[in-house]
């Protein structure tokens, strides 16, 4: 069953001519300079010296890249219950301006999305943001207890795109067997948040020469490991779709590229700060770089980038998690896991990911925008002439130095902090609207 | 006496971060300090003017005295805070109690905390001196300076000397200070204990791991046995007591068999009968209340150095009166 989106909220202002960029659209084989025209919400037309229409804006993105809207389908907005750190509205603001038309929010909040009429809650605070489209995103079970299942036809009906208790692992193989039996019934994903709590039980980093130097508990590998596992082998047993969050290990990115070869249906994440980082960013006690799951050895972290580029990793998301800097002012096992990421992950991606020749530009934008339409069912993905006009114009000249004060985000926890980068969203247009404009330095209230 | 003029920096946080050089300095300087504490009036002025915050998060009697012990034989005025009954208590975050006492103009914090890396917090935090007295499995730095002390006043130098250290290092804070401190100074440093109580990669910091006591004991000049922790049983890292003292324990019997004149250290507090039998802890190799009685001594070595002391004044310094 799949679920008519095309009634579009976001209402289109004037034409909008993109003139002269470079058009990546992977998903229908295209990748050359010409315009764009995008007129009530859709696409138009795409080729060479487009004409203008009356009241058109034309905007001249020679030398830039004209790309499907970016979509990370792995956020917290923490709204309701944690709006110290974030709200819907901030992110969707945050996200816009990070170059994403569109981001999952997952519903680990307090209370969490367990029920449909906190499904339509998140969906009409999206729609009011006016900035990224917010997909909200169910639990699995009842108040992320991992006792029984949530009533996922009718969040599927209010509007949640897929399942998940991330934040949590899904405790036992039964509940877990049951999500991915029931929810083919709607066609939609399971998420999970792959921890073996008994494994790292305690442990606040990566389990290494780090942890033992730091005297911080450790997390192994084994305990993301046996998780994947046990999912690979439950989505072979039913049949269903199976999503795994942030992978970190060398060893669950080889699982995942076995079972995609045995034909089990599974769709996988990585993390900027995955493919970027190792525990050596938490030493001495960098709170900023505590994330669950851990920044992981130089080993694991290769193995994320080569997931990545053979496909294995199908999506980059951020896992978003923004938290207030008193939280994050602690001593590092009393802090909390998280770090945010949506205004970093273009330059980060373009910079250590593209110029360092691990995937090509058309490649990256079917991992950030292609891919993550296609697994979680959204609109989006494309430059087809007649879809949504969902579209981000990324500058990949634009040269900056990460600068916290400068986020959107109402948090500031990231191990980004002055890492100079290359490449920004110039324009992040929904639905046929500018809601973020780089040059303008806003975004529209 | 200036702050910068401190050989150890601004705070002592842990031996790791320490120089060889440092770390025989700041023995070197505790030798004079050693014959204060046995004057019949057991006081010199070196810190007078200076205010000391004891601030210890958890519960801790030997640490807590004896840099108590310490500074007021220095003469510095100072004012303990525990958690309990404190603004702590009521739930105030570490770094905002930290402001607080800075904004009543302290010279020096010493602290204990249950979390690692909580003094390193600290003193990016406040100009204040910090000193750790322990912060949760990291470092506990007096106590491994004051072991050192303890071995080098009984076997001479550090260098090739072989400390095994027995017992739960995986939680341990000593442990770690201990493996920093002697191994700068070149020593031969091992562990012995039950694979569940060996942090992940311990052979990476220059360790030896001997998994059974005996062969450990075969090896060792000197045997630094920690507390074995009673909850680490109910947190399953060892079956029993029982099968622990059975299998790890330093008996008597396992020391006479040792064809070397053991030492034998245990930073305290003892479980008689589970890590070590009390006849070896009474007994003729052992040199436990030595390490007490140097503690006093380090810790003025530490707060003096800290305070600005040059280490070959430490002489001059205390017949100031």
């Amino acid at each position: 069953m799949r679920r008519d989106r095309e009634t579009d909220p976001m209402r289109s202002a004037a034409p909008i001519l993109l003139r002269g960029g470079r058009v990546i659209d992977p998903a229908n084989g295209r990748d050359d300079v010409c315009d764009v025209l995008i007129r009530d919400g859709r696409v138009e037309g795409v080729g060479q010296n487009l004409g203008t229409p009356d009241g058109a804006t034309v905007r001249d993105v020679a030398g830039l890249i004209v790309s499907p809207g970016l979509i990370d389908v792995h956020v917290h907005l923490r709204e309701p219950g944690g709006e110290h750190k974030e709200t819907i509205a901030t992110g969707a603001r945050a996200a816009a301006s990070g170059g994403y038309t569109a981001v999952c929010a997952m519903p680990n909040t307090d209370p969490p999305i367990d029920d449909p009429a906190s499904v339509g809650y998140v969906l009409a605070e999206g729609q009011r943001a006016r900035a990224a489209r917010v997909y909200p995103v169910g639990c699995i079970s009842v108040g992320m207890q991992g006792e029984r299942l949530t009533e996922i036809g009718e969040m599927v009906d209010a509007g949640a795109v897929a399942i998940t208790d991330d934040g949590r692992p899904v405790p036992t193989a039964a509940l877990m067997r049951l999500a991915l039996e029931y929810s083919r019934t709607f066609d939609i994903p399971v998420a999970d948040h792959c921890e073996d709590k008994t494994l790292s039980r305690g442990g606040s980093m990566n389990e290494g020469l780090v942890s033992t130097r730091l005297g911080l508990i450790g997390i192994p590998n084994a305990s993301e490991d046996v998780m994947i596992s046990r999912d690979l082998l439950l989505a072979e047993l039913t049949g269903g779709r199976l999503h795994i969050q942030h992978v970190s290990t060398r060893r669950g990115v080889t699982m995942i590229r076995e079972a995609k070869e045995r034909g089990i249906r599974v769709t996988a994440e990585a993390s900027p700060h995955h493919l970027t980082l190792t525990d050596a960013a938490c030493d001495p006690y960098r709170t900023e770089a505590k994330v669950n799951p851990p920044l992981r050895a130089e080993e694991d972290r290769i193995a994320v980038i080569e997931g990545l580029r053979d496909g294995t990793l199908d999506i980059i998301a951020t896992d978003h998690a923004p938290h207030h800097y008193d939280e994050k002012e602690q001593a590092f096992e009393d802090a909390p896991f998280g770090l945010v990421g949506l205004e970093t992950a273009v330059g980060l991606m373009l910079t250590h990911v593209v110029d360092k020749g691990v995937l090509t530009l058309p490649q990256l934008i079917e991992r950030m925008s292609v891919q993550p339409a296609r697994a979680f069912n959204l609109l989006g993905g494309t430059i087809a002439i007649g879809s949504v006009a969902d579209v981000t114009v990324i500058d990949p000249a634009y040269e900056w130095t990460v600068d916290p004060t400068r986020f959107l985000s109402k948090s500031r926890n990231t191990p980004f902090t002055g890492w100079p980068l290359r490449g920004r969203a110039a324009l992040t247009i929904v639905g046929g609207e500018v809601v973020w404009d780089a040059d303008g330095h806003k975004v529209k209230s | 006496m200036t702050r910068s003029a401190s050989l150890l920096g601004k705070d002592l946080i842990g031996l790791e971060d320490l120089s060889a050089e440092a770390i025989t300095s700041i023995l070197d300087t505790a030798e004079p300090f050693k014959e204060i504490s046995e004057r019949a009036i057991k006081k010199v002025p070196v810190l007078r003017g200076k205010t000391i915050v004891n601030l210890f998060f958890e519960a801790s009697t030997r640490t807590r005295i004896s840099f108590e012990f310490a500074e007021k034989r220095l003469s510095a005025d100072t004012v303990n805070i525990a958690s309990t009954g404190s603004s702590v208590a009521k739930g105030e975050t570490l770094v905002d109690t930290a402001r607080n006492l800075e904004a009543m103009r302290i010279d020096m914090v010493v602290i204990r905390h249950g979390s690692s890396g909580a003094a390193r917090f600290l003193g990016e935090r406040i100009p204040s001196n910090v000193i750790n007295a322990g912060d949760g499995r990291h470092e506990h730095p007096t106590q491994g300076l004051l072991d050192m002390l303890t071995i080098r006043a009984h076997r001479g130098p550090l260098d090739k000397l072989r400390v095994c250290i027995v017992g739960d290092v995986l939680h341990s804070r000593v442990a770690r200070s201990n493996i920093w401190g002697l191994t700068k100074l070149g020593a031969q440093v091992a562990v012995c204990a039950p694979r569940t109580l060996l942090p992940h990669g311990i052979e990476d910091l220059g360790v030896t791991v001997f998994s059974r006591i005996e062969e450990a004991i075969e090896w060792a000049d000197v045997l630094n046995v920690l507390r074995l922790q009673l909850e680490r049983m109910q947190g399953g890292f060892i079956p029993s007591l029982r099968e622990y003292n059975r299998v790890f324990g330093v008996t008597s019997e396992r020391v006479d068999a040792c064809p070397r004149d053991l030492l034998i250290l245990h930073p305290g507090p003892m479980n008689r009968g589970v890590e070590i039998d009390s006849d070896v802890a009474d007994g003729p190799h052992s040199v436990i209340l030595d390490q007490v009685t140097n503690g006093v001594a380090i810790r003025m070595a530490v707060l003096y150095l800290l305070a600005g002391g040059a280490p070959d004044s430490a002489e001059v310094a205390k017949r100031e009166t």
